[in-house]
């Protein structure tokens, strides 16, 4: 006893907790890393795909290929309630989730399989993976090759098959290339007169001159436009010259064109060094496209742009607002009750739920300014709203809303803790108190001011919930960046990853798809999150070793 | 303070004047004028009168407590800074008063220069701090910088040392080395006073030495109103000392004077030893 409480007076165990505590803490940080790691970075693992014949339960017999999702055990119990007919001596009864494809063809591109009705399996080196830019992937054995409808005699249909694929391949890039980039310009600036010749109109101006200017210009343009639609049909005709006749595992076959198909690969016959660059590949096209197949294909490019992008602009934003109302509560207001309910008001701003922000954002910048903004100068567009709805920068400015009682916080804080012998210092030096602010203390405040900025961007990066309403979107026509002048596109909509995960875990019609592309985007969100936080952490630190040896 | 007015049982002496009729200050500077100063209720300063010479250097001295820093941040408004604080009574810095309305008090500290009880450079390179006070006022060209700090860092005997890394930071200099260059950042600006504020409480002793040996120098120049808690500093240092006690001038006069033959019991008591 005399012992024990001698022990407890060392104050070892009080070490121990805390060492308990934070070894908790670490442990359930690592394993939501881990799992989200694992489950997301798994998806883009070329899986070899099983060839099951599995027996129905009306006793016929039929052939499933997929690949391997997971296995779960049920008991026996609950499937004979269901009617299906078992064996009396099974208690329990594994099941395996099949992805076998083929949404055109049978209707469902998942399949339980119970393991007692298995009855034969096998790997085939000859099962073919296509993915395709709809109806998801297809999974079958190549038959035969069709140019223009007739079929094609090749000594080695596999070769042939991917010289025409690459074929296709670039020919797919050429069309995106044309109605991306100079399709795309012209459309642009076709809207662009449309505008103008609004404008005039709404002006009442009849001037005929402009008018025909804007005719002529417009007629140039037209003509552009019908040469590039030529040469997109044209390139249209030659994509859609092959096709493949592909047979089912259960035997049916189907003429798939090749314009239709993006990649085609055998994972059964792929050794471990192509499966990694396969793997490799599928990721950076995680990163780098755009989604297909309501976000359950494809990549998220988009919605990291955008995250990125918003994070920055609220940054630039709440950044100088933040510092300069902090400055004058800290510096210049009189300290009394007054400032001191500003004090507390700001400090329970950061407590408000997100979502207040994004009802007050819709009203007031969406609703309120966005309609002024567009009756004032963006008239002509009328009645399509320009800034009347939800866009980038208004998720930007309310974010930047959201944050700014953070950024207001660790200010103040970082102004108290400047020395007063340096102001002084200053002040004795004839400086004025403006001098001395911009000189002298703003910069010693600096990195409290990024610690300010670091717990704004941690937060708005993961916040989804108030760019619902303020201009987030599953899917955006394009980037709020481009080659248009005015290159940064404020009111366009955009993507974002947290909504990303949102849509495409709880709003796809295909649950199962895109399970997996939730983790991936998760980890994403995260690493996003993390970069930034790296980035905004390393400048304090340059700043700290800049301004070092305040505490002395 | 109080507690050793209780103690002691001393209220200040009142029996004698405090300032000589016979002192002899030479030019005058600094005319202070029945100053009060009050902290809210409390009152910090009691009808001070005196002068304080030209190229001279003057040392306040008394317990804390006393005033004496009070005092000396008056001759640059410092005490502005303090909401709560009250000032009347005159400071004529050459017959101007500065505590007038139209006194511009960023100009007033440009002439009248403070060196503080820590060394606060600022978290800026040698160069930069000494320069500080010229960029301010709006000086940029190089020529006219470099030479001005070259020659601050001369005027505050820290040239030698420092001429190889003036673009270094300021936090890389020991203590003596940093108050040196506070030093040297006051008196690049040119000012005609430069108040120095205990300079040596947080030196080591041969640092104290190097800014004693420096003060001795630049009262050539500039009148310098030094307080100080080390007395034998005051002796060493000082033209002129004033015994402040309670926010009271309670001796004024030549140093010698004070130290050796002081007229009032007060002063002695407290210069030997006997209180403070």
């Amino acid at each position: 006893m005399k012992n024990f409480k001698k022990w407890v007076a060392t104050g070892a165990p009080w070490i121990w907790l805390n060492a308990a505590a934070v070894t908790a803490c670490l442990l359930l940080v690592v394993g939501l890393l881990s799992l989200i790691a694992w489950r997301g970075l798994g998806h883009f693992w070329p899986a070899s795909i099983q060839e099951w014949i599995v027996q129905t339960e009306t006793g016929e017999q039929v052939t499933l290929a997929g690949q391997l999702r997971e296995t779960e055990t049920i008991p026996a119990e609950r499937l004979r309630e269901a009617g299906v007919d078992l064996p009396p001596e099974l208690v329990e009864v594994d099941r395996t989730l099949l992805k076998v494809g083929n949404r055109d063809v049978t209707g469902q591109d998942f399949r339980w399989v119970l393991e007692p009705f298995v009855l034969e399996r096998s790997e085939p080196r000859s099962l073919f993976l296509l993915e395709r830019d709809e109806w998801g992937a297809f999974i079958g054995r190549l038959v035969g090759i069709k140019e223009d409808g007739t079929a094609v005699r090749a000594d080695d249909i596999n070769s042939e098959f991917e010289q025409r694929l690459a074929r296709a391949e670039s020919l797919r890039a050429e069309i995106h290339d044309l109605e991306r980039g100079e399709i795309g310009k012209i459309n642009y600036r076709l809207e662009r007169l449309r505008l103008a010749q609004r404008k005039l109109e709404l002006k009442g101006d009849n001037d005929p001159k402009a008018r025909a200017e804007i005719a002529r210009e417009r007629e140039g343009l037209e003509a552009e436009y019908r040469a590039l639609e030529e040469r997109l049909i044209d390139f249209d005709r030659q994509i859609g010259r092959d096709s493949v006749v592909m047979r089912t595992a259960n035997g049916e076959e189907r003429d798939l064109p090749l314009a239709t198909i993006l990649h085609a690969y055998q994972p059964n016959a792929m050794g471990l060094g192509s499966k990694m660059v396969h793997y490799l590949g599928k990721v950076w096209e995680f990163l780098s496209e755009e989604p297909r197949e309501a976000n359950t294909e494809g990549g998220i490019f988009p919605a990291i742009f955008g995250t990125i992008l918003m994070v920055l602009l609220m940054s630039v934003v709440v950044t100088p607002f933040g510092v300069i109302a902090a400055v004058y509560l800290k510096e210049y207001a009189t300290q009394g009750l007054l400032t001191r309910s500003i004090r507390v008001a700001v400090n329970n701003l950061a407590g408000v739920p997100s979502i207040v922000y994004g009802v007050f954002g819709l009203g007031f910048f969406v609703y309120t300014i966005g309609s002024s903004l567009d009756e004032l100068f963006f008239e002509s567009a009328l009645p399509a709203p320009t800034f009347g709805t939800g866009g980038l920068f208004w998720a930007s400015l309310t974010l930047a809303l959201m944050t700014l009682p953070v950024v207001i916080v660790s200010t103040e804080e970082g102004l108290a803790r400047i020395p007063r012998a340096i102001r002084e210092g200053s002040l004795a030096l004839g400086a004025t108190k403006w001098e001395t602010l911009w000189r002298t203390i703003l910069p010693m405040a600096s990195p409290a001011i990024m610690t300010g900025m670091i717990l704004a961007i941690a937060r708005a990066a993961g916040e989804v919930a108030p760019l619902m309403l303020v201009g987030v979107v599953k899917l955006a026509p394009s980037l709020p960046l481009d080659g248009n002048a005015p290159f940064l596109h404020l009111e366009r909509k955009f993507m974002h990853l947290g909504f990303h995960i949102y849509d495409v875990g709880f709003q796809s019609p295909n649950v199962e798809a895109a399970r997996p592309l939730v983790y991936a985007t998760a980890l994403l969100l995260v690493i996003v999150t993390i970069l930034l936080n790296i980035v905004a952490i390393t400048v304090r630190n340059r700043l700290r070793e800049k301004y070092r040896g305040l505490e002395t | 303070m109080t507690n050793d007015a209780t103690e002691m049982n001393l209220a200040p002496d009142h029996s004698h004047p405090a300032i000589p009729e016979d002192l002899d200050l030479g030019p005058v500077e600094i005319t202070v004028d029945k100053l009060n100063l009050w902290y809210g209720e409390a009152q910090a300063l009691k009808d001070i009168d005196m002068q304080i010479a030209d190229r001279k250097v003057t040392a306040f001295i008394g317990p804390s407590g006393c005033g004496k820093s009070t005092l000396l941040r008056c001759f640059n408004r410092m005490n502005d800074l303090i909401d709560s604080c009250r000032v009347d009574g005159s400071i004529r810095l050459n017959g101007k008063d500065i505590n007038a309305n139209t006194v511009d008090v960023a100009e007033l500290r440009r002439e009248v220069g403070m060196v503080f009880q820590k060394p606060n450079p600022f978290p800026k390179s040698i160069y930069e701090n000494v320069a500080y006070g010229l960029r301010i006022q709006g000086v940029n060209k190089r020529r006219e910088l470099d030479e001005t700090v070259e020659w601050a860092l001369k005027g505050a005997a820290l040239w030698d040392e420092v001429k190889d890394r003036l673009h270094t930071p300021a936090f890389g200099l020991s203590g003596g080395q940093q108050q040196r260059l506070v030093i040297a950042r006051a008196i690049a600006v040119q000012p005609e006073v430069i108040l120095l504020d205990e300079p040596c409480s947080a030196l080591d002793p041969i640092s104290t030495l190097k800014v004693e040996e420096l003060i001795n120098e630049l009262k050539k120049d500039y009148t310098i109103i030094i307080v100080t808690h080390n007395m034998q500093q005051a002796a060493r240092v000082s033209d002129f000392t004033a015994f402040m006690y309670l926010g009271e001038l309670i001796e004024f006069g030549e140093t010698d004077q004070v130290f050796t033959r002081p007229r009032i019991k007060q002063t002695e008591d407290y210069i030997t030893g006997r209180y403070g």
